[in-house]
């Protein structure tokens, strides 16, 4: 066969989809001319088991080396024929795909000849394109079975217990004295009525008592390297520091609940926060005939725009728990919007209304004030402000992330959103991961969460984490960016404009890039002005010969 | 002047606007057939060359074509994108060669409809510009 390029060309009817306004005949005619094309196939459908077969029979019949298939999206088509190509012996990057239904024969059905044209344009861009391509490197590196945890509450306890429990160790970090996180101080959690204090010492000691999982408590994380699989991790505990290697990481570090100081004369007594009220009710310390509690106190508003979801239950929980103590007690709710998601919340929502509480609606150009026994309001309804009785006033602030996430996003080298909140690699695709590979998140170090919430969402972060931590070694195809030192002329461009950071400068002042790290986006390969960075995926060569293409 | 038909390439980022492309064409809305997509994994690839090599070679306009702002899913190839679009502008200006010629474009994968009014907007600028002088020279 030798280095001869030898391509065939498969142009597919999509049944009408494509030949009901494309002519196959003229497009596998004028395939047939272009240079290292050897043999043209139509198929009825090139994706049902007669195209593949038609594919493999020609690779093998006609000796060819790269295969270019005229038919639908390579987002949906592209991994059926590139595992063609590799049942049929060849490489499976020696393969390109033309779309000729999304962007032609679908959106110019009355274009005629013009969408012909662009058929015929698109096709030998492909092939001049396949001449280019290059067979990929896999790389291989071994994976350390054991998770790095940070954060002892709720979510990191519920995924290091998940992780043990399918045979992994774990190395749990808390940075408070104790585990147990925000759950030690709350009363009941709705809709279940479980008393948090059971349930967070439930999981403790399960923790304690699994000998996969070491604790670590008063811990401080200091430093992280490596990639997926390959952590190296230094933190501290108490005096003592500890290095450890781990192949993934779970960010669970949770938030807390924003102090109100200077709101609405908060002083802790009589003013107190809806944490503090938890604290009462699970004490049974409460005798006021009369409470009012102000939703939404440092949330929505401009600098703090978000939603912290939760607090509209914890009121309408804690109304209902205020109700059951101090039978006629009045309990009134300022809200500017309920948060009751849910079938059970809803619910709950309603119970409260029954039970009496009463909700009344403010809006921010007109806030309730808080005065010595008393809390007006501005009553939609009636038009006027009204006076409501308060021995008690409660408000319910936002969770907001910790001080020190920032520091723990840097170590990490994981973003964090405009408020701090760790951000996810995508919030519907990938909601459990970040960006980089082998480092996962839950819980209120996300987004405020519900305990419920916070569980799922260990789970599956522990989950996301075991499908890595359960092989003995990661694979990664070379669809990466390397380096050919001998032209780096060491100027950091790469350096610089990596977003994952994954070029580092070794000894000799050249730029190196470790394929388990990188992730394929060929930024740095635009950027380098030396023109020292391949990437064989999709090199310089393909685009230009594309470009060089456009035109017949 | 009125009959003629620009030639148009588009570097379309996988994740965004390549999927914008499909889900325009499965929603069969129709858009001039003047655009030739380009596919990279990101708009972070393309680089300046690329875009005046496609002029080069005979293109009227080119765009790249990208995740919304701040949504990229290599977090930042889509802004490095615009500064690259905006090299060659610069670039163009200098030769006296239009710089609306080249432009740099943000969708998200849903929207089917932007990627086709693009293409409709791009392909209405550059018939109004006219055959590109650089691919004069070129076929001189």
């Amino acid at each position: 066969m030798g280095n001869e390029l030898r391509t065939g060309v498969f142009v597919c009817h999509c049944g009408i989809n494509i030949a009901g306004v494309l002519d196959i005949e003229d497009l596998c005619e004028y395939a047939g001319t272009l240079p290292t094309v050897v043999a043209v196939k139509p198929n009825l459908f090139t994706c049902a088991e007669t195209g593949i077969t038609e594919i493999k029979k020609a690779i093998r019949e006609h000796d060819l080396n790269r295969v270019v298939v005229a038919a639908c999206t390579p987002r949906t088509h592209e991994p059926i024929f590139r595992a063609s190509c590799q049942e049929a012996g060849i490489d499976p990057y020696f393969f390109e795909m033309v779309n000729i239904r999304e962007h032609c024969s679908w959106v110019h059905r009355q274009a005629g000849e013009a969408a012909q044209a662009k058929a015929r344009d698109l096709i030998r861009m492909a092939v001049a394109k396949a001449a280019f391509l290059e067979s990929l490197e896999t790389f291989r590196s071994n994976v350390e079975p054991r998770a790095l945890v940070l954060g002892a509450g709720i979510s990191g306890l519920t995924s290091a217990l998940a992780l043990a429990n399918e045979d992994l160790e774990v190395i749990l970090l808390e940075k408070e004295a104790e585990m147990g996180g925000l759950l030690r101080d709350l009363h009941k959690l709705a809709p279940s009525d479980v008393a948090a204090t059971e349930l967070i010492a439930e999981k403790i000691s399960a923790v304690k008592a699994e000998n996969r999982i070491q604790c670590f408590t008063s811990a401080t994380l200091e430093e992280v390297t490596g990639y997926i699989g390959n952590y190296s991790v230094r933190f501290s505990s108490g005096e003592e520091v500890h290095t450890q290697k781990v192949g993934a990481v779970i960010v669970a570090t949770g938030g807390a609940p924003l102090e109100p100081v200077g709101l609405y004369n908060y002083d802790g007594k009589r003013v107190i926060t809806q944490s503090e009220l938890e604290l009462r009710l699970r004490d049974g310390k409460i005798d006021a005939k009369s409470v009012v509690m102000i939703q939404c106190v440092g949330a929505r508003i401009p600098e703090r725009n978000y939603c912290s979801r939760i607090c509209c239950m914890v009121a309408i929980k804690n109304s209902l728990h205020i109700k059951e103590i101090v039978k006629d007690a009045k309990v009134f709710v300022l809200f500017r919007d309920i948060q009751a998601y849910g079938v059970e919340n809803e619910a709950l929502f309603l119970k409260a209304k029954e039970a009496g509480v009463r909700f009344i609606r403010y809006s921010l150009d007109n806030l309730p004030v808080v005065e010595d026994g008393k809390v007006k309001i501005y009553h939609h309804a009636m038009g006027k402000e009204v006076p409501l009785p308060a021995d008690l006033v409660v408000l319910s602030t936002p969770i907001v992330p910790h001080d020190d996430a920032q520091g723990v996003a840097q170590i990490l080298k994981v973003p964090v959103n405009e408020h701090n909140f760790f951000l996810e690699a995508h919030a519907k695709l990938s909601p459990l991961d970040f960006a980089t590979n082998g480092i996962y998140l839950c819980g209120n170090a996300h987004y405020p969460a519900s305990v419920r919430e916070a569980i799922g969402q260990a789970l599956g972060a522990a989950s996301r984490a075991s499908i890595v931590l359960s092989h003995d070694t990661i694979e990664r195809v070379g669809t990466v960016a390397t380096v050919d030192t001998r032209l780096c002329s060491s100027c950091f461009a790469c350096v610089k404009v990596c977003p994952y950071q994954v070029p580092q400068m070794n000894e000799e002042g050249k730029a190196e890039i470790e394929p388990m790290q990188c992730q394929g986006c060929g930024i740095c390969v635009a950027e380098c002005p030396a023109e020292a960075i391949q990437f064989r995926y999709v090199s310089d060569e393909q685009i230009l010969a594309a470009c060089e293409a456009l035109c017949a | 002047m009125n009959n003629f038909e620009p030639l148009i390439a588009v570097f379309s980022c996988h994740y965004c606007s390549y999927a914008a492309a499909d889900l325009a064409g499965t929603s069969r809305i129709q858009y001039p057939p003047n655009i030739r997509v380009i596919k990279v994994p990101c708009t972070g690839r393309v680089s300046v060359n690329h875009i005046l090599r496609a002029l080069e070679c005979g293109a009227d306009g080119v765009y790249v074509a990208g995740c919304l702002e701040g949504t990229c899913h290599f977090m930042s190839g889509n802004y490095k994108a615009k500064h690259r679009v905006q090299y060659v502008k610069d670039l163009l200006s200098e030769i006296n060669v239009e710089p609306e010629r080249v432009q740099v474009y943000f969708m998200s994968a849903a929207e089917g409809s932007k990627f086709a009014n693009i293409a409709r907007e791009m392909t209405e600028t550059i018939k109004e510009l006219g055959p590109s002088p650089l691919k004069q020279t070129q076929s001189e």
